[in-house]
């Protein structure tokens, strides 16, 4: 739609004024409503930049700073993550319909949660319970399974991979509806993971996921041109001088990595990963120079909006975020892609 | 084996087969600059299997394959990227590439990280989407063009890694005549002019004789015969590999051998 028209330095700084601007609404906007200019005060008092008088409650300083902007961080790390691992997933697996959790990443982590909220155990690690530690455990510990089962010899054909991720994952999920079902009271909880929704109480949890992600989705941006390869299928990708099985492995684990990070602070967050990369492609076009960090910007301004709607319709009950990625995020697709429709070869 | 850079691609005794037991089977050969040599046989005469070995994708159960005399099963993607080009037989793009977003892929194996294409990159972009006449589709979603405008993208996109050898698998497979014709003259225009080797896998036994100067004929994974169009072309040969009857003739403009088919029933 813009693609050719808009330089790649101005989209960037658009999507970034997106986000910023996505962000300075969800902090603003909740029980306790602040106004903009009040949180701009208080954020350059912060930095010291500026000496404004303070005729705010201070407890706006503490909803602000501890409750709401932890948050709104956490969600856009999230949804920005989910958003770059869906295109390295689309792109490797060569499959528009792949995401984020496609190759068991999803049945791993929601095992891990499961056992963990029907352990009559707690613990804590670095601001983290023991759900998003076993989740995480669980996400990565997959996608190493799901790898082996695919390899054959020194290859790993993506077809196996689909495969042997969507067999695990089903086994997984036996698994949990069992243990669902004998643990009984756990049952809602889990549920409600599930569906996704952010938990990050205070900024010990984004301090730790978000170097994570950040390194991560950097890494995946350099290499941005071994995607645009391997979407033209692994052997063009190899005649193009792309060392394809290393790349491979590199690329499943960074993606891995960013959403097994997301699973932690979200639980399972769903349709960012599918839908985002899409709606960046429409915009932007398929280069994943451009595609990865659009991608990024898009899906975090676009989760932080979600949970802002997640926290406030019900409220106080929030509803889980992955319900509102569904409602508003699908019926844009559909838009885009009929407004698209020659462009796009569906 | 004497390490030199001989600037060949060299075939040396290539054996190779697959589970389901299609083979290449001692095959040798030589590609040099300027060379402009057409690869042809029944379907499942390993021409494929043949380019892909070449290209260093397969590895041979024996033999091997020497690129400037060095082993190809030793040299990274890149550094083979920059020497050797593929033009596949299918290119299958999920998503909406412009023309010149594709082409600029064939700069993949110089692109470093960070610094992304450079002004000679773009330059060279520039120069090969000029030189395959494609310059005013650049902004083309590469899935709206014709057949015969894809694979000008295609080789366009391959001789953006500006390599010393292109190997290409039926470059005019499902292409009407009109584009065959259009994509071979390209083919022996760049071999002519920049003096890139050659070696195409070909279909069409007519067109194979008129634009390439030396023909191997593979039969069951092996070389049956190699030599100029005439002398591989022989009624006798084609009966036996082929199992058809055809005339060969003499081209009467240009003097290659052409084969007509002769129906069973006269």
């Amino acid at each position: 739609m813009f693609k050719g028209r808009v330089g790649y330095g101005t989209s960037l700084l658009a999507l970034l004024a997106l986000l910023a601007m996505s962000g300075m609404v969800a902090i603003s906007v909740g029980a306790v409503s602040v106004p903009v200019e009040e949180i701009l005060k208080m954020g350059a008092n912060r930095v010291a930049v500026g000496t404004f008088v303070r005729n705010w409650p201070e407890s706006d300083e503490v909803i602000i700073g501890v409750i709401r902007l932890p948050r709104v961080a956490g969600a856009a790390l999230v949804g920005g993550a989910l958003a770059v691992a869906g295109v390295v997933f689309q792109a490797l697996l060569k499959n528009p319909m792949a995401d984020p959790y496609i190759i068991g990443t999803s049945g791993g982590a929601a095992l891990g949660a499961t056992v963990a909220m029907t352990l009559p155990v707690t613990a804590t690690w670095l601001g983290f319970g023991l759900v998003p530690v076993l989740a995480f455990m669980g996400a990565m510990g997959t996608v190493l399974f799901v790898y082996n089962l695919a390899r054959t010899g020194p290859r790993v054909p993506v077809v196996s991979l689909l495969l042997a991720g969507f067999a695990v994952s089903s086994m997984l999920a036996a698994v949990m509806s069992f243990l669902m079902l004998i643990s009984g009271s756990a049952l809602r909880r889990v549920i409600l993971w599930t569906m996704g929704g952010m938990a990050v109480n205070g900024w010990q949890q984004v301090a730790v996921v978000g170097p994570v992600m950040l390194v991560g989705a950097g890494a995946i941006y350099l290499l941005a041109g071994d995607l645009n390869a391997f979407l033209l299928g692994e052997e063009e990708a190899a005649y193009l001088g792309v060392d394809v099985e290393r790349r491979k492995i590199l690329l499943l684990f960074l993606g891995s990595l960013l959403t097994g990070a997301a699973v932690t602070i979200s639980g399972l967050v769903g349709f960012v990963g599918l839908v985002i990369p899409h709606v960046a492609r429409l915009l932007f076009g398929a280069d994943h120079r451009i595609l990865l960090p659009a991608s990024g910007l898009v899906g975090g301004s676009f989760l932080v909006l979600a949970d802002l709607v997640a926290r406030s319709l019900l409220a106080p009950t929030e509803i889980p975020v992955g319900i509102v990625t569904a409602l508003l995020g699908a019926p844009f697709f559909i838009y885009l892609l009929r407004r698209n429709k020659k462009e796009y070869g569906f | 084996m004497v390490e030199s850079n001989d600037g060949l691609l060299r075939a040396e005794d290539l054996c190779f087969s697959y589970f389901n037991g299609r083979v290449v089977s001692h095959v040798s050969l030589t590609l040099g600059r300027g060379d402009l040599v057409g690869l042809i046989g029944p379907n499942g005469s390993g021409k494929t299997t043949l380019l892909k070995l070449l290209s260093g994708v397969l590895k041979p159960a024996l033999g091997h394959v020497s690129l400037e005399g060095r082993q190809v099963q030793a040299l990274e993607r890149r550094e083979i990227a920059q020497r050797v080009a593929v033009v596949p037989q299918e290119l299958h793009v999920p998503f909406p590439f412009t023309v010149r977003e594709m082409v600029s892929m064939g700069r993949t194996p110089y692109v470093r990280p960070l610094v992304g294409l450079t002004a000679e990159d773009h330059q060279v972009v520039r120069d090969v989407m000029g030189a395959t006449g494609i310059g005013d589709l650049a902004g083309r979603d590469f899935a709206t063009l014709s057949g015969g405008e894809q694979q000008r993208v295609i080789i366009a996109m391959a001789l953006a890694q500006e390599p010393r050898f292109l190997l290409l698998d039926e470059p005019t497979v499902h292409l009407d005549l009109n584009h065959q014709v259009e994509i071979l003259e390209l083919i022996r225009r760049l071999n002519r002019e920049k003096g890139v080797a050659v070696l195409a896998a070909l279909h069409d036994l007519n067109l194979a004789a008129l634009y390439f100067d030396r023909l191997i004929l593979l039969n069951r994974g092996a070389i049956v015969a190699t030599g100029t169009p005439a002398q591989v072309l022989t009624a006798a040969r084609i009966l036996e590999v082929f199992s058809a009857s055809v005339l060969v003739e003499a081209h009467p403009v240009t003097q290659a051998p052409q084969v007509t088919v002769v129906p069973l029933s006269q």
